[in-house]
């Protein structure tokens, strides 16, 4: 993976992005389309893996809002898998721990899907 | 007497530019040993600090000024901008709420200010019609 890059797997009943770099309004949008296409496609059970991420702005994470709210619409599912000390405190201060799950790696966040 | 180090940067208001600022701060911290965590927070809080200044500063100069100083035990970081100052209902998080999410707590924007109090050990914001200076120190804790 590039150091500026998103990656999209998708299994029968869940879908995994995998993001890479800083996750600002660039790439932010990129998740997001990435994100949108998959839940137009059927998909409301989805993992970001952020492990490859290194630093997330309140952009990014303003993002990362309008996914789990494009999945709560469809009664969907996000788990986010991969993140720092920082970020997770981060998620849990700004109650996206409240809407969306946090798990250490990628098996456990897709086994609570 | 401490080792002090001290470092002024200028950086312009481009995309990622903050990320400029951001490393000269995680070079600084990690001369001193910061942990590993401590530094993420000091990056964070410089990014969201640098992305106000652009956002809503509207200075004419278009310039974010830094002043790190860093000794043994802290980090003190003086971020600057020569704009229009922010008020006080932007200082309370009131203003800047973003677009209503269909969660009320799951506010879209204006939490920059909100996770740069979250992490850094102080944090004093000084604003007038003549520019905004947004001061924080993070302290070393004992590894």
């Amino acid at each position: 993976m590039n150091k500026f890059d998103i990656q999209v797997r998708e299994s029968k009943e869940h879908a995994i992005i995998e993001t890479a770099g800083y996750l600002n309004d660039a790439l932010g949008e990129k998740l997001s389309e990435k994100a949108q296409e998959l839940i137009q496609n059927g998909y409301t059970l989805l993992v970001i893996n952020l492990e490859q991420t290194t630093l997330i702005n309140s952009i990014g994470i303003s993002i990362l809002i309008e996914i789990i709210e494009a999945l709560d619409e469809r009664e969907g599912t996000l788990n986010f898998c991969g993140l720092s000390a920082t970020q997770e405190r981060t998620f849990r201060m700004m109650a996206i721990a409240k809407y969306a799950g946090i798990f250490p790696d990628e098996e456990s966040a897709i086994a609570n899907l | 007497m401490s080792d002090e180090h001290k470092v002024l940067l200028t950086i312009p208001m481009y995309p990622d530019m903050e990320l400029a600022a951001a490393k000269t701060g995680s070079a600084l911290a990690e001369l001193k040993d910061f942990n590993e965590e401590a530094v993420e927070e000091i990056q964070l809080a410089i990014i969201e600090t640098c992305i106000n200044a652009s956002e809503h500063s509207q200075s004419d100069d278009k310039e974010v000024h830094i002043q790190f100083l860093v000794t043994d035990d802290k980090l003190q970081v003086k971020i600057s901008d020569r704009g229009v100052g922010i008020t006080a209902d932007t200082l309370d998080g009131t203003r800047l709420l973003g677009t209503p999410t269909l969660h009320a707590d799951l506010r879209k924007r204006g939490r920059g200010l909100q996770i740069i109090r979250a992490l850094m050990d102080e944090v004093v914001i000084e604003s007038s019609p003549n520019g905004t200076t947004v001061s924080f120190t993070k302290k070393k804790t004992p590894s």
